[in-house]
């Protein structure tokens, strides 16, 4: 059964730290519990969404600087 | 009795009805983004309308109690827990010493009060306890709140099971509609733009926040040519320094409309539209980033007419919760 990463505030979801620079994890990668995914930006400020617990083959239902609401699927994974 | 805080969520404030009569020293008047619900959270716990709760935007807390209490929960639409279990929100319920009181996912709204019967008893600055980050202001030493904080409260009795009508509680619509009143620099822009600017579709951009609401995604104004006056800067959206008021609508270069709000700035050199009228400031404080927005043209006589309204409203949450 997949796992689901949900997006904890409302604002715009980033899958990388910097324009630059690679995302945080890549389409089908694994990540362990506690990891960083994402960022959203809301007030001037970003925060970093994490995942709760380890998991693979992830893929992400919202693209780069897509729009969020609290309690949004961010990603999947097994 | 304290409130400890596990867990401050995003940003966390304590507010109540804020410290008017400073503006004209650059301290503003703060308090709840949405005053209505701060003082309907406090009459549901027995408390005072103007006593201090925690103000908590897109992201709840986490705290516990440290003696029996009454607590009551208003603003947005968050999932309410006491000890994991989910109790209804507009409505006082009691909470046991040693309960952990923790929220889901917003749902509706952006803000959400906290009320805990005898109010939180922080020190008062120039009258306040609300939190003036900026300013180091109220709060906790002039902060948000921080896991580790232990919030003393006040002496405090209410009743459980006190709630306000589901249809006392105030929505903001899709589109959100804010009722606007033209004001001293309208005459600034074309009459193009003094149309589209209420015709478009605006939506509430990330950067908002208790200072401002910025919206983006309509058609840029178009300014009247002139020579700029002495004193003023050179982009047309300038003027001469003015006082800006609460709910005043700057457009910096013409693009993105800000509207300032209980923690604004006092004046400076952006012209403004006009302002959002003051029965529909409540409803800025529960805007989500992204929602879709539009602006109303209203004249004076609807602006009071809308105020009364409001007023109502208040007095039969009042007779609700008596």
């Amino acid at each position: 059964m997949a796992k689901e990463i949900q997006c904890p505030l409302p604002g715009i979801f980033y899958r990388k730290p910097a324009p630059e620079e690679p995302p945080f994890v890549e389409d089908g990668g694994a990540v362990e519990a506690g990891a960083v995914i994402g960022l959203v930006e809301v007030m001037k400020s970003f925060h970093e969404v994490t995942a709760e617990e380890a998991g693979e083959n992830i893929r992400f239902e919202v693209e780069n600087e897509g729009q969020v609401t609290a309690g949004a699927v961010l990603a999947r994974m097994d | 009795m304290a409130l400890e805080i596990r867990k401050p969520g995003l940003l966390t404030t304590i507010q109540d009805l804020g410290r008017p009569g400073y503006f004209h020293l650059g301290i503003p008047i703060g308090g709840a983004m949405d005053r209505l619900s701060l003082r309907a959270a406090n009459r549901l716990v027995g408390n005072p309308e103007d006593a201090a709760c925690l103000e908590a935007v897109f992201m709840g807390p986490e705290l516990v109690v440290t003696e029996d209490t009454l607590l009551a929960v208003t603003g947005g639409e968050m999932p309410v827990k006491l000890d994991g279990a989910e109790v209804p929100t507009w409505t006082s319920f009691a909470a046991k010493k040693g309960q952990v009181l923790s929220f889901g996912y917003l749902t509706d709204g952006a803000r959400i009060y906290i009320a805990v019967a005898g109010g939180i008893a922080t020190e008062p600055m120039l009258g306040s306890r609300a939190t003036y980050a900026i300013g180091a202001l109220g709060g906790v030493d002039g902060r948000a709140v921080a896991a580790g904080d232990v919030l003393p409260v006040g002496d405090g009795a209410g009743t459980p099971g006190r709630t306000v009508p589901e249809a006392l509680r105030r929505r903001p619509g899709r589109p959100a509609e804010l009722r606007v009143l033209p004001g001293l620099y309208w005459h600034r822009i074309t009459e193009a733009s003094q149309k589209a600017f209420f015709d478009d579709e605006w939506s509430v951009a990330p950067e908002a926040d208790r200072m401002g609401y910025r919206f983006r995604g309509g058609r840029p104004l178009e300014f009247v040519e002139r020579e700029q006056p002495f004193g003023a800067g050179s982009d047309p959206s300038n003027i001469v320094d003015g006082c800006y008021p609460y709910g005043s609508i700057q457009v910096p270069g013409g693009t993105e409309p800000i509207v300032l709000h209980r923690d604004a700035v006092s004046g400076g050199g952006y012209f403004m539209i006009g302002a959002v009228i003051s029965a529909d400031m409540d409803l800025i404080g529960q805007l989500q980033p992204n929602v879709p927005v539009r602006f109303q043209r209203v004249d004076m006589d609807a602006a009071l007419k809308a105020r009364a309204e409001r007023t109502a409203v208040l007095d039969e949450i009042r007779a609700a919760t008596a």
